[in-house]
């Protein structure tokens, strides 16, 4: 499974900038939002008065992958939200409690709904092809990967797949209540330089063109996709993950870059630590999550993230896992777990 | 009858997030759907909210909504027309 | 890919019974389960009627094995999951490679909308334990847990048709050799946030639906919960009793014409159903009933109503619409009706269509409008077209 393009818009400079990393936005509180671009440029204005935050970035996101891969209407659409569209959610329960029950927004309800999204996208693109939505929390984006294999393998050629979850004031209110974040709130920067309690809020969407078409402006190569549910422990997890490798027949020293979900969190952030003693000792890693913060389809971002790195074949400064990486990055893994409920893989490699 | 078409307008505006169109572009004959500012079924739905909001009036289906919002004339002769006066 | 995936088991819980038999007994006597709203708290009470499941939380809380303070819609799922495992004939789910594919619109919302009552009065305020099944994935989660489903966990969420995009799905994974057995349908519980934002737009009926009647004014709601039991030829063989019909077909078609709005001439409808006779390689002659879409709006029956008469004319099979008995529940709507459709093959029964009193003039064919027996029912197609465009039609067809 090829990934063709891909865009994202995140915490970070990354819509049409593959390599974002040579400015790396920092941020001082606990809660990042994304850069957003204009969107007059890239959806026509009529169409977006409507469109909620989460809907705009991803359309955008969506429009800018295919035009990378001059893809004019994929074949499929698939696409991972845990949360779905939530500040429309938001409007219409505050209104129903304010006006007690009527009279409310229908468009407030309507875009509520979760796969809004990827029908906006097909609505834009006239795109009559298969259209579904993944609303499994943490695995929603790796869940709309394997629908993306299956559909390849079905003989669908190109699949459009997003993965996107947004904060809103309301969100990150509600999330804060449960001690997700860091207090006191520090720079984003520093997020896995002091050992304590809590991590930063994040959002953001990433989208792909996936094909079975060899091409050499392939980005790289999605090899397999696994995730598992609440193993009992660490010996667990590790048994897991080395089935894993085994099923690609591959061994763990064949990985020349660990892209890992440490959140900054020591709880969360221990299991990565006892995982690179027992199974990734010696294999280079670099974190994603300081970038694009936390949130359930983060992953999709650190697939972006992989794919450009594999494409460009460079780690630049501010992530650079400080030493061991080989002049070729061949291939990724990219490890993440959504506390400790929900672990997923994502194996990529050069093509 | 100018004044209540001047605050329609604005209203107008607001309910369905027109940002880049000023309510003085809106003409007060202008067809609302279709042709003219080109709105579609859901903006009729919005438009009954904004009559209930803020004239205390009812519309009961889209299709008698799609009568009354013909274009802002015709939505503000509906309203002064229905409108109960306060006392 | 052209490996056959059976139905072994089905379970079902709606406003006309909670189990399968319940409600086949209240379909084989035209006894519709809407009625005036009494389990949910909304000012709606004694306006809208709706179609809810005639239990309590604390009732529901004592069938799913739950406590009664769980969200409604992760109990009746519960419900239903199970009734369909139990009845599939399968006593050795360790050894399989097991997967469940549930959908729903609402997720936890039964709770979430309670929370907001109190967090819009004050950022610090709401019990956040009210929150833990808000997320879609959560309600899957805690059902799947609870039946020991380890393999495969994901949960769809495509309005009205997301049930039929997760049985859609869970047959993929079967002919793709990820899974032996998948628990595949959908659930949801009648909530103040659906009822009151298919009442904003304007297409609730105030009086008892009548779909594809030339009068019709609009839908009822409904909640419920519908799973099949999908499994591979191997799992079949080696059940004790032979699986009585087969997913044979199915499409899911985007009409991307309006947010909401089905295009007029039922482009979407038409391009589900025919990409499921051509995955089916049956030709809509073979088709012996349809269970429709039928909502009850203007708009979709109309648009439902066009893509048969293209597809179908001038031979039409029985139609009907089940949701003249349990409104449209929305995420699970596909499911239950997938399990209609699955008992409809098995006990060669033809649903009615309640309260038809005047015929679409446009169209040339009327839905069944009585329940018939001993009909010989090879091939059942069943639609589910939902807003964003997203149409899924099912076939099943008998073993």
């Amino acid at each position: 499974m090829y990934i063709r393009s891909a865009a994202s818009i995140s915490p970070q400079k990354t819509f049409n900038n593959p390599l974002f990393f040579g400015e790396v936005v920092e941020y001082a509180g606990n809660r990042l939002s994304c850069i957003e671009p204009d969107y007059n440029e890239i959806i026509d204005p009529k169409l977006t008065r409507r469109m909620s935050r989460i809907i705009k970035m991803s359309v955008a996101s969506a429009l800018a992958c295919l035009n990378e891969a001059e893809i004019a209407k994929p074949k499929a659409i698939v696409t991972g939200t845990a949360y779905g569209c939530l500040e429309d959610t938001g409007t219409f329960l505050t209104n129903m409690v304010e006006q007690d029950e009527e009279p409310l927004s229908p468009v407030a309800f309507v875009q509520s709904t979760h796969n809004t999204i990827g029908a906006q996208i097909a609505l834009l693109l006239k795109c009559n092809s298969y259209n579904n939505t993944f609303v499994n929390g943490s695995i929603s984006f790796e869940n709309a990967l394997l629908d993306a294999m299956m559909l390849l393998a079905e003989n669908v050629d190109t699949v459009l797949v997003g993965g996107m979850d947004e904060i809103t004031d309301m969100s990150y209110a509600i999330l804060n209540r449960t001690g997700l974040y860091k207090r006191p709130p520090g720079s984003n920067l520093h997020l896995f330089k002091s050992a304590s309690k809590g991590t930063i809020a994040g959002e953001g969407d990433a989208f792909f063109l996936l094909s079975d078409t060899a091409s050499k402006n392939n980005l790289a190569c999605i090899d397999a996709v696994s995730t598992f549910y609440k193993p009992a422990d660490i010996a667990e997890t590790s048994r897991l993950i080395e089935s894993f490798f085994a099923a690609q027949s591959i061994k763990i020293n064949d990985i020349d870059l660990l892209i890992t979900g440490n959140n900054g969190d020591t709880k969360n952030d221990e299991i990565y630590l006892q995982l690179k003693q027992l199974l990734f000792d010696g294999i280079p890693s670099i974190n994603y999550k300081n970038l694009c913060g936390e949130y359930p389809v983060s992953t999709s971002f650190a697939l972006w993230m992989g794919a450009n790195i594999i494409k460009s074949n460079y780690i630049p400064e501010p992530l650079n896992p400080g030493g061991g990486l080989k002049d070729k990055i061949r291939r990724v893994l990219i490890y993440n777990h959504y506390q400790n409920i929900h672990h997923s893989l994502i194996l990529i490699s050069s093509c | 009858m100018d004044k209540l078409i001047s605050e329609l307008k604005e209203q107008i505006a607001a309910q369905l997030k027109m940002k880049n169109i000023k309510p003085g572009d809106i003409g007060d004959d202008e067809p609302l759907f279709g042709a003219g500012l080109g709105l579609d079924s859901l903006d009729v739905l919005e438009l009954i909210v904004l009559l209930k909001q803020q004239y205390k009036l009812r519309v009961a289906t889209a299709e008698d909504g799609q009568k009354v919002f013909r274009s802002v004339r015709t939505m503000a002769e509906y309203i002064t027309a229905n409108q109960v006066q306060t006392t | 890919m052209n490996a056959a995936v059976f139905v072994a088991g089905a379970g079902v819980i709606s406003g006309i019974g909670n189990n399968v038999s319940e409600c086949l007994s209240a379909l084989g006597s035209s006894t519709a389960g809407i009625d005036r709203i009494k389990y949910l708290r909304t000012n709606h009470q004694g306006l809208l009627p709706a179609s809810e499941v005639r239990l309590s939380n604390t009732e529901l809380a004592l069938l799913s094995g739950f406590s009664s303070s769980t969200s409604r819609n992760v109990m009746l799922s519960m419900i239903a999951a199970k009734e369909a495992l139990d009845g599939s004939g399968i006593n050795n789910l360790p050894a399989l490679r097991t997967g469940i594919v549930s959908a729903t619109t609402i997720g936890g919302m039964d709770k979430t909308e309670n929370f907001f009552i109190d967090f819009a009065a004050g950022r610090s305020k709401g019990r956040l334990r009210d929150l833990i099944y808000h997320e879609c994935g959560n309600v899957t989660v805690a059902v799947a847990e609870k039946l020991g489903i380890k393999h495969h966990v994901s949960t769809i969420s495509t309005a009205c048709s997301s049930s039929a995009n997760a049985i859609m799905y869970g047959a993929r994974l079967i002919k793709h050799n990820i899974l032996d057995a998948v628990i595949a349908g959908g659930t949801d519980a009648l909530t103040r946030f659906t009822l009151n934002g298919f009442n904003t737009l304007l297409i609730l009926d105030e009086q008892y639906c009548r779909p594809f009647d030339e009068n019709r004014r609009g839908l009822n709601l409904g909640e419920g919960a519908g799973y099949i039991v999908l499994v591979s030829e191997r799992v079949a063989a080696a059940l004790k009793n032979n699986p009585d019909c087969s997913l044979s077909g199915y499409c899911n078609f985007n009409d991307a014409y309006h947010q909401t709005a089905s295009s007029p001439n039922g482009d979407g409808p038409y391009g589900a159903m025919m990409g499921a006779l051509q995955m089916s390689g049956l030709q809509p002659k073979d088709i012996d009933y349809i269970n429709l879409h039928g909502t009850g709006t203007q708009n979709n029956d109309s648009s439902e109503g066009a893509a048969i008469k293209r597809l179908f004319g001038p031979y039409y099979p029985k139609m009907s619409s089940t949701k003249t008995f349990t409104g449209h529940t929305l995420g699970a709507s596909a499911g239950i009706e997938a399990v209609f459709s699955a008992m409809a093959i098995k006990e060669g029964i033809v649903y009615p269509n309640l309260r038809l009193q005047t015929p679409m003039a446009e169209l040339p064919f009327v839905p069944e409008t009585s329940f018939s027996r001993n009909q010989e029912l090879k091939h059942v197609l069943s639609n589910s077209f939902g807003f964003g465009g997203n149409c899924s039609s099912l076939i099943f067809s008998k073993n």
